[in-house]
């Protein structure tokens, strides 16, 4: 059966590059890079290669910025509770996030009012996007973290993190600003030595690594109480045998991430426009839910009317395309999309929300295929659907 | 990918009775478009038997899925037999539903329910939905008994979030927070609650300056006396190294305040006087 993976925002297929560079590290180059002999010499020169890679790639001032961690949220939960370990007094308790991060924020910003911080948590606009000068008015002298993704992993909104850092840092200097990249890492250019970010953390698994493992980058100078203790490796930032086969692999992506960055700003957005248009046009119940005016250039979110999302989810599974939702019952639990929620999209289509996440591997014949066969599901579906006098309304059914 | 049975997913992949019955004789209502699941319930009934059944689902693949068995179970059943009809009962004939979903079959139910209930005028209703219920049985997804809520919070469970992490209860559709909210009300020991004669309030709260506070404080060169208490209000007087200290008003706040909340009463607040 043709299998048309229109989720790569979840996770991404392992590049075959990279896993070639990789193998080396699983087979005959195992030795621990921490020991002293020669073999060991080998893993940690193939770890320092890597660093140099992601530092690269996220355009950061020193490969001694990057700190190895084995995904993106053991990134946040180092950088959050380390800001706040090291640096909050029972005067300056205050954190500030908006209320579209990623759960591995949001838990951890619950988690931490629970030990005595005090939260802000930003809204967005109908159109997802944040509102800087909100964000600003909230940075008081009590503030010692400010935490915004780069991009959205639901809508692929961009965030305009660059200036948020930069004046958060001009009202309170000894504010810490942490960015949340790993759905901006491989679609679009990062340049953090020229940013005011101090802590930015991705995930290898959305850019073809594999997944477990990503990386921390940490600005010269930053102090955090690290999270993993033990060992000295990281620097004594981050405890734990390293992981040498997926740090190569990491590396090796990033390097392909970088040298690919072009193809997904033109060809791969060229897609996912084609795919947009294509699903918008064919259905008079189809919202766009990712209309914020910057925007990665692999993701949409499109809300279904009077269609619920899992079904929607299983019907396309049966032709061969995945994609996901952030509704219900996905999840598990009965709350729908939390980011969707705060841009406020209607009850209507918020159920049936679905994202479509391209790579630099989706080819134009499997958009041909999602735009035939999306419009075809969500025809069939609606005859399931007890709204029957709207759905005729919207033209979805005789 | 949830662990759906072949049978669910044949159902949900070819629901049968899909649809409305132009003038039916009972229509059951549950859930709502905000909560991201509704099912409509058309029953046709004559001389006390339902002749057919039909339904209109928007919600997830086990929703469908349940409302079809549902639809195929009632038809040919007497009134009598289809009021008997429990939410397990539709789970069991799908070959069971992954315990987050089990809330379908609940929603499944509960439009019978609101159908039966529409087509006898309530009469006689309570008794038998009540005999149905397994009155035990706290939340439905997971099947977790308000027995093993209370074994929870013996554990130690002191919040929802706890005897979620124990139990699972509460962890797929949380309709049942409330109710296991009251049980943790009901069950957790109210700590010492006897209210202290002011006398006695003072008495305590002197004793536990001289003897607990204070000493901590004279490690750091510092000292504390009780000034006064006005209800909740109590007055201290900072001194030795605590009185030039800039950090004084946080020793007031985070440790003179805690403790005394902590020992006396969750109301105290600590100022200088």
């Amino acid at each position: 059966m043709k299998e048309v993976y229109l989720d790569n925002n979840a996770t991404t297929k392992v590049d075959e590059k990279v896993l070639e560079k990789m193998l080396p590290y699983l087979k005959e180059n195992y030795a621990n890079p921490s020991s002293m002999y020669n073999t060991a010499r080998i893993s940690a020169k193939a770890i320092e290669k890597a660093r140099e890679q992601v530092a690269d790639f996220l355009g950061a001032d020193d490969k001694e910025t990057i700190i190895f961690t084995s995904c993106a949220t053991e990134g946040a939960n180092t950088a959050i509770k380390g800001v706040v370990e090291q640096f909050s007094t029972p005067e300056n308790n205050h954190i500030i996030t908006s209320q579209v991060e990623h759960p591995c924020v949001l838990s951890t910003y619950e988690y931490l009012e629970k030990k005595g911080m005090r939260a802000t948590y930003i809204g967005v606009n109908e159109n997802g996007e944040l509102n800087i000068d909100n964000l600003l008015s909230k940075v008081t002298p009590q503030t010692i973290l400010v935490s915004i993704m780069h991009a959205n992993n639901e809508t692929g909104a961009i965030y305009p993190v660059y200036d948020i850092a930069r004046e958060v840092k001009k009202i309170n200097s000894n504010t810490k600003v942490f960015v949340d990249g790993v759905q901006a890492a491989g679609k679009i250019n990062i340049n953090l030595k020229d940013s005011d970010i101090d802590f930015y953390s991705i995930s290898g698994h959305k850019f073809h690594a594999p997944k477990g493992v990503g990386a921390l980058y940490v600005k010269k100078g930053n102090l955090f109480q690290p999270f993993m203790l033990g060992g000295h490796q990281e620097h004594s930032l981050r405890a734990g045998t390293q992981n040498t086969p997926y740090i190569v692999g990491l590396g090796e992506a990033a390097r392909l991430a970088k040298e690919s960055l072009n193809y997904e700003l033109t060809e791969v957005k060229r897609l996912r426009d084609k795919l947009e248009n294509g699903i918008l046009k064919a259905l008079n119940n189809a919202k766009l839910n990712s209309k914020s005016k910057e925007r990665v250039p692999n993701t949409t979110n499109i809300g279904f009317e009077y269609i619920e999302g899992e079904l929607i989810l299983l019907y396309l599974n049966d032709l061969g395309i995945y994609a996901s939702s952030g509704s219900a019952c996905t999840s598990g639990s009965l709350d729908p999309s939390h980011v969707l929620r705060a841009q406020k999209v209607p009850f209507t289509s918020l159920h049936g929300s679905i994202r479509f996440s391209l790579s630099r591997f989706t080819t134009d014949d499997e958009i041909d295929f999602a735009i035939e066969n999306v419009p075809k599901v969500i025809k069939k579906l609606a005859e399931i659907s007890p709204f029957q006098d709207e759905l005729k309304g919207l033209g979805l059914l005789n | 990918m949830w662990d759906y049975s072949e049978k669910v997913k044949e159902h949900f992949k070819n629901p049968r009775n899909v649809g409305e019955i132009k003038n039916a004789d009972a229509i059951g209502e549950a859930g709502a478009l905000s909560c991201g699941d509704k099912l409509k319930l058309y029953l046709k009934i004559e001389n006390g038997i339902i002749k057919d059944a039909k339904f209109q689902t928007f919600g997830c693949g086990s929703a469908v899925a349940a409302s079809s068995i549902l639809t195929e179970m009632l038809i040919g059943k007497t009134v009598e037999e289809a009021k008997k009809i429990t939410n397990k009962q539709i789970a069991d004939e799908l070959d069971g539903l992954p315990p987050e979903k089990m809330h379908c079959s609940v929603m499944g139910r509960e439009a019978l329910e609101d159908a039966l209930k529409n087509y006898l005028h309530n009469d006689d209703w309570s008794e038998i939905t009540d005999e149905n219920r397994e009155s035990k049985i706290i939340c439905h997804c997971y099947d977790v008994s308000e027995e093993q809520i209370i074994e929870a919070i013996k554990n130690g469970a002191k919040n929802f979030d706890d005897v979620s992490r124990i139990t699972s209860a509460g962890l797929a559709c949380g309709r049942c927070k409330e109710s296991i909210e009251n049980i943790i009300k009901q069950h957790i020991k109210p700590e010492n609650k006897t209210p202290l004669t002011p006398v006695q309030k003072i008495i305590k709260i002197n004793s536990i300056i001289e003897e607990i506070i204070a000493p901590e404080l004279k490690k750091d060169f510092g000292d504390i006396e009780l000034v006064d208490v006005k209800e909740n209000n109590v007055k201290v007087k900072l001194k030795g190294h605590c009185s030039t200290c800039a950090n004084a008003k946080l020793t007031l706040k985070n440790f003179v305040e805690t403790k005394l909340k902590e020992l006396v009463d969750e109301e105290i607040t600590v100022s200088e006087g």
